[in-house]
């Protein structure tokens, strides 16, 4: 049986700042994970991929990365790797968007 | 000190405004981020988990007060007030934005710093013994050597793009403090039997995916030939190293498959040929950086109030014991400044540490200072009579843990809390194992131990060569951790043994006590550090206690 497709969103680096971002569905960039688009199945993720690289002078190393979906429907860090993007670094919780929301 | 010359200050100024260019083109959407990419890299400035990175070279390890005060001056000004001291003596910042980064340059070039050749497919910062120029041990100061690479490296027109990066180390004591057998040139310097200079030359080493000691490709070289022999083995390096798989690339690669004997004779004919027309450094450009080099003016002050706070402060006298050298003079010592206190991050110093370090280093030590591959900065011409102050100092600033070379001096590559290679977190991982042996007198009983953590398999944290390594990986979307033993940056250079099967992050640091309490229970007498008993006594024992006690709690 093939493997669940699980969902994906897509996200990179703004050009200027280097913060993470993720691409929204109104064709956005927001550094908010739940505001991420979510691709359910193969043919939407590429799509979604395709539009979120029309941003070449804004964002940058933009890829899809598999997403959890959270209890009110948000798109959610699946991979410990975008648990830390969301976050900063753990050596210093004053610093990456933890500081903003501690 | 090496002070640029006319040439190196337009050289670098040059650069900081065509990278002004670059930067703004790339803003402006002239340059594609492909176009960039190769760019900025060129010029140290990576793009990683949380932000951009950046990377400034400290050539062979050398630090004066002018240069680490407009280091601090930029991580206020421009980062977040620290920076992180790397395992090739750069020092990176990690919250650069890229419109400020041209500035940042600027600022490095006002004290003759750069950033030039800290990435790319190029020759590296050159590395030295950290102690250079302060040992007793060694022949001669080996950083002359270590300038004269930098120089004849930078911005070198045939070795710019070569298969992949390439590192180079050179040391001249017999203790090899520099780890030239990782690198993919490690020079030795010694003497030959009529007294003369020159190196042993080393190729092939490197850590990452294929970790191997590097090979004697020359036994002694003469002073005279190290650039064009040098110039030789690129050159064969550069047309015979592999293009078609970057995890072959390296130097070390082209060594395994070729085999050293071939290469040595494919080195030797390109040395002849370019010995032949090579026409020898100027001796006025040689005598101008070996005068660069010159030790400093000494000056024989009494060190009976050192001895009296030596006998006095038990703490001072620790930190003495552990973290200060013997110097080349009997009236001066090198002191470690440990950049691994209790809770902090190996490497990092803040601005504010930076000033003070400063200040001790121009007030107290001859204005030297240097970084160290294991994270941890040096003051290599200090007075006897100057200690009790400058550890009073330090200790006010958190500077002065006692723990050089003890299992709590951990280096650690910054993981995955900044890398955007990194498959698992290193950092955390050293703050648990040092939080577990916190206690300092339980450290020294351990005695010299080097662990070193990588959180990827390219190795910038040396694990291979740590005599307690750990790699940190993803096993399916979790962080699980190899532990390799018994390995060896130093003149017995070798690759660690691996061990079975990871552990998750929550069982890491307590396998790593264990491997500890195995070996103290095992060691013949306290002398026995661990990787003689390590040695003596093979991986069994150790593979025992570290899967043994898991086995049994599985099993209850």
């Amino acid at each position: 049986m093939a493997r669940k497709f699980q969902p994906q969103m897509a996200t990179g680096n703004d050009l200027l700042e280097g913060d993470v971002v993720y691409f929204t569905s109104d064709g956005e960039w927001s550094r908010e994970i739940g505001d991420a688009a979510l691709a359910v199945n193969p043919e939407a993720a590429q799509e979604l991929l395709a539009r979120a690289s029309a941003f070449p002078n804004r964002v940058v190393g933009v890829y899809l990365v598999e997403s959890d979906i959270d209890d009110c429907g948000r798109a959610a860090p699946a991979h410990f790797r975008e648990v830390f993007r969301t976050r900063g670094p753990s050596n210093y919780p004053q610093h990456g968007r933890q500081a903003e929301r501690s | 000190m090496y002070r640029y010359d006319d040439f190196d200050r337009e050289y670098v100024s040059a650069r900081v405004a065509e990278f002004r260019g670059q930067v703004e083109r790339r803003i402006s959407g002239s340059l594609t981020e492909a176009e960039f990419l190769p760019l900025r890299l060129r010029n140290g400035l990576y793009l990683q988990l949380h932000a951009y990175m950046y990377r400034i070279a400290i050539p062979y390890g050398t630090l004066s007060s002018r240069k680490l005060r407009q280091l601090a001056m930029i991580a206020d000004r421009w980062d977040r007030g620290y920076g992180h001291i790397t395992t090739r003596t750069n020092i990176q910042f990690n919250w650069p934005k890229l419109r400020d980064v041209p500035d940042m340059m600027q600022a490095l070039a006002d004290v003759e710093m750069h950033s030039i050749q800290t990435s790319g497919n190029c020759v590296r910062n050159v590395t030295a013994d950290h102690l250079a120029g302060a040992t007793p041990e060694e022949v001669e100061d080996p950083r002359p050597t270590a300038e004269l690479l930098r120089q004849w490296s930078t911005d070198h027109p045939e070795f710019n793009w070569l298969p992949r990066k390439f590192k180079i180390g050179v040391t001249a004591a017999p203790h090899d403090r520099a780890a030239t057998k990782t690198h993919d040139i490690g020079l030795i310097m010694r003497r030959d039997e009529t007294g003369a200079v020159g190196y042993e030359v080393s190729i092939g080493g490197g850590l990452g995916r294929t970790p191997l000691v590097a090979k004697v490709v020359r036994e002694f070289l003469p002073k005279a030939d190290l650039l064009p022999y040098i110039e030789a083995i690129l050159e064969v390096y550069n047309l015979a190293g592999r293009r078609d798989n970057k995890h072959k690339a390296r130097l070390k690669i082209l060594v395994h498959e070729t085999g050293l004997d071939t290469l040595r004779e494919r080195i030797e004919a390109a040395f002849a040929v370019r010995k032949a027309a090579f026409l020898g450094v100027s001796p006025a450009l040689l005598a101008e950086i070996e005068a660069a080099f010159a030790p400093p003016a000494f000056e024989a002050l009494p060190t009976a109030g050192f001895e009296r706070a030596y006998a006095a402060d038990p703490g001072f006298r620790s930190w003495v014991d552990t973290n200060v050298e013997a110097h080349r003079r009997d009236d001066y010592a090198i002191a470690t400044i440990s950049l691994k206190p209790l809770g902090g991050t190996p490497g990092d110093i803040t601005s504010d540490q930076m000033r003070l370090v400063a200040d001790l280093a121009e007030s107290y030590a001859h204005d030297e200072l240097r970084t160290t591959h294991e994270q941890n900065l040096v003051l290599p011409h200090l007075p006897k009579a100057h200690l009790p102050t400058v550890y009073a100092a330090l200790k006010g600033a958190k500077l002065a843990t006692a723990n050089a070379g003890l299992v709590s001096d951990i280096i650690a590559c910054p993981g995955m809390d900044y890398c955007s290679l990194a498959t698992a977190r290193s950092i955390p991982v050293a703050q648990g194992i040092a939080e577990t042996f916190a206690d300092l007198d339980r450290q020294r009983d351990i005695g010299p131990l080097k662990i070193k953590i990588s959180g990827c398999i390219n190795a910038c944290g040396h694990h291979h060569v740590g005599h307690i390594g750990i790699l940190g990986l993803d096993r399916a979307g979790v962080e699980n951790y190899q532990i390799t033993l018994g390995g060896d940056a130093t003149e017995t250079a070798a690759i660690g043994d691996k061990m079975g099967p990871g552990f998750a992050y929550d069982e890491i640091v307590p396998a790593v006590e264990r491997i500890i309490e195995a070996y103290l229970d095992l060691r013949l007498e306290p002398g026995e550090t661990f990787l003689e008993a390590y040695r003596r006594l093979g991986a069994e024992p150790f593979k025992a206690a570290l899967y043994q006690a898991e086995a049994r709690s599985n099993a209850a």
